[in-house]
């Protein structure tokens, strides 16, 4: 701080998510606040955060695996559904949640100058905090069934968790800084969510995808979410299956060489298409507000 | 009265413009593009015309004016909150906003929590509020309720931590809107004590105030606003019954 008491400075400019990293103590007292508040006066606590996604696991599972029986074609089913989603509701929370956060910090940012990409980049945290409890239930369940994974595919659940949440940030700080002037946009990212968990091969297989629409199968892998829950299921549901439960076409062709790759640009971009669209639009957040 | 050093805040011809009855819905703006663009989306109001201010280290100016005269304006625009249409904000050092305490206060919060919260808002370290926490605490009179969440508090138990944990802040530079009127009468004049303590050891004070004569106690230059243009500058008194009669004639 002493450093630049000899220097005049422009105040309320930043460097964006930069400023985000500098003021980690603030983003830490963010999260722990938002995790407090939100599980305040009930009882169970952070339990809500295995109990919503187990019942919603249950219903997909009664629902798909049973009663259209789609666990005879799928070995494991409920492994291979219960790590897609996990995955998809990581992503929604953080982006439904990042969409309302500049709205619902209004009274903050109308007063106080602070990074405002504090605000989503610390719903992203929550949701990770989250997530991680998830993530724990699903290694559980992995080890009851026999999961040996290699190195490389521990490797590539981290990288996909920071994709995911880099993709979260992106598209967070893009309706984020849209719904200060457009509350439609939260409407938006309410549709995004309904539509994410369906086109991505959560509930069914990636093969059933390229079935029908054939030559134009790319389209649907551009999606980086696709190759996210695809990549998931490469490292907790394979290495699941016995020998004989092997299927040949467990993993779209190319998805670590051409399709990972090619995620994480279009995920990159996001972040910075979102992080522009975010510093041009901040600039009258307290005046809008 | 210690010497005033370097220029600590710097405003250039600066030009503030609202924009009035703004939609809010996409249909609205899609509409109004689809009639080719007639008539006006929005109203636009000048806050600011022009404004130039210069404040060196360590004077403590009063920035008066009648409502709507664009005080706060200028405040939210020198914290950075605002960024001006035209013209040039320059600031030396922290600058913190005293401006209406207690904004990042959460009511599911302890007491304790939020000053943690608040004390890193306002821009100190972690080293920092430990180092000062019993002295906010002390100084906020909250004593043994500092454990308890904060929507129990009385109003002027909530007011005088949020101006506790303000004052420790100690930035370069304070800009003070509206919350001199702090709880009961000792505990007010307990704050006017404390920011005279800070105008003494050389911090650059910016106060906006309606109570006069509280503002020429506390400060020794005066500003006077009057529809977003500045019509007086100058020793405070001096300021005060300026505004003074300029009310009385209205």
């Amino acid at each position: 701080m002493a450093g630049q008491t000899d220097q005049l400075i422009k105040p309320g400019t930043g460097h964006g998510l930069l400023d985000v990293y500098g003021d980690r103590f603030l983003l830490k007292l963010l999260v722990r606040k938002e995790i407090k508040v939100r599980y305040r006066g009930s009882v169970l606590g952070l339990l809500w955060s295995y109990v919503k996604p187990l019942v919603q696991f249950l219903i997909y599972f009664v629902a798909l695996g049973i009663f259209l029986n789609l666990q005879r074609g799928t070995p494991n089913y409920a492994i291979y559904l219960f790590s897609g989603i996990v995955l998809v509701n990581f992503f929604t929370e953080s982006l439904s949640n990042a969409t309302r956060s500049i709205v619902d910090n209004r009274d903050l940012i109308r007063k106080i100058y602070l990074p405002r990409e504090l605000f989503p980049v610390a719903t992203v945290w929550v949701s990770a905090a989250h997530f991680l409890p998830q993530l724990l239930v699903l290694v559980g369940a992995c080890l009851v069934v026999g999961w040996a994974p290699t190195l490389l595919q521990l490797a590539a659940v981290v990288l996909i968790f920071v994709m995911v949440a880099v993709l979260g940030t992106g598209l967070g700080l893009l309706f984020g800084a849209v719904n200060v002037y457009f509350r439609d946009s939260e409407n938006i990212v309410d549709m995004i969510v309904m539509v994410v968990t369906w086109a991505s091969p959560v509930l069914y297989l990636w093969s059933m995808v390229q079935k029908v629409m054939g030559d134009w199968f790319w389209i649907y892998q551009l999606n980086p979410m696709t190759v996210a829950v695809e990549v998931f299921h490469w490292a907790f549901w394979e290495p699941t299956l016995k020998a004989d439960q092997l299927v040949n076409d467990a993993s779209p062709p190319g998805m670590l060489t051409f399709w990972l790759p090619v995620a994480l640009l279009i995920t990159l971009a996001v972040l910075f298409l979102g992080q522009w669209t975010f510093r041009r639009l901040a600039v009258h957040f307290a005046q809008e507000l | 009265m210690t010497a005033h050093g370097h220029v600590a805040i710097i405003c250039t011809d600066i030009r503030k413009q609202f924009v009035l009855r703004h939609t809010r819905s996409l249909k609205e703006a899609l509409v109004w593009l689809v009639k080719g663009r007639k008539g006006d989306l929005s109203k636009k109001f000048l806050a600011l015309k022009d404004v130039s201010l210069e404040v060196k280290q360590g004077e403590t100016v009063a920035l008066m004016g009648l409502n709507g005269s664009g005080k706060s304006t200028l405040l939210k625009l020198i914290s950075g909150v605002l960024q001006p249409d035209g013209g040039t904000v320059r600031t030396r050092g922290r600058v913190a906003g005293l401006i209406e305490v207690g904004a990042g206060f959460h009511h599911d919060l302890s007491g304790r929590d939020n000053v943690y919260l608040n004390g890193a808002i306002l821009g100190m370290t972690e080293k920092q509020i430990d180092e000062k926490f019993d002295s906010i605490v002390e100084f906020s009179e909250i004593g043994e309720f500092i454990d308890t969440e904060v929507k129990f508090y009385s109003s002027g138990m909530y007011l005088r931590l949020a101006f506790s944990i303000a004052v420790h802040t100690d930035p370069e530079v304070f800009l003070i809107d509206e919350i001199l009127a702090v709880g009961d009468e000792p505990f007010q004049r307990k704050c006017i004590a404390k920011i005279k303590e800070l105008s003494e050891m050389g911090k650059t004070l910016f106060v906006v105030s309606h109570d006069l004569d509280l503002v020429a106690t506390v400060c020794e230059r005066g500003v006077l606003l009057e529809h977003g243009k500045i019509v007086m500058d100058g020793e405070v008194h001096d300021v005060v019954n300026e505004l003074r009669r300029r009310s009385l004639a209205l």
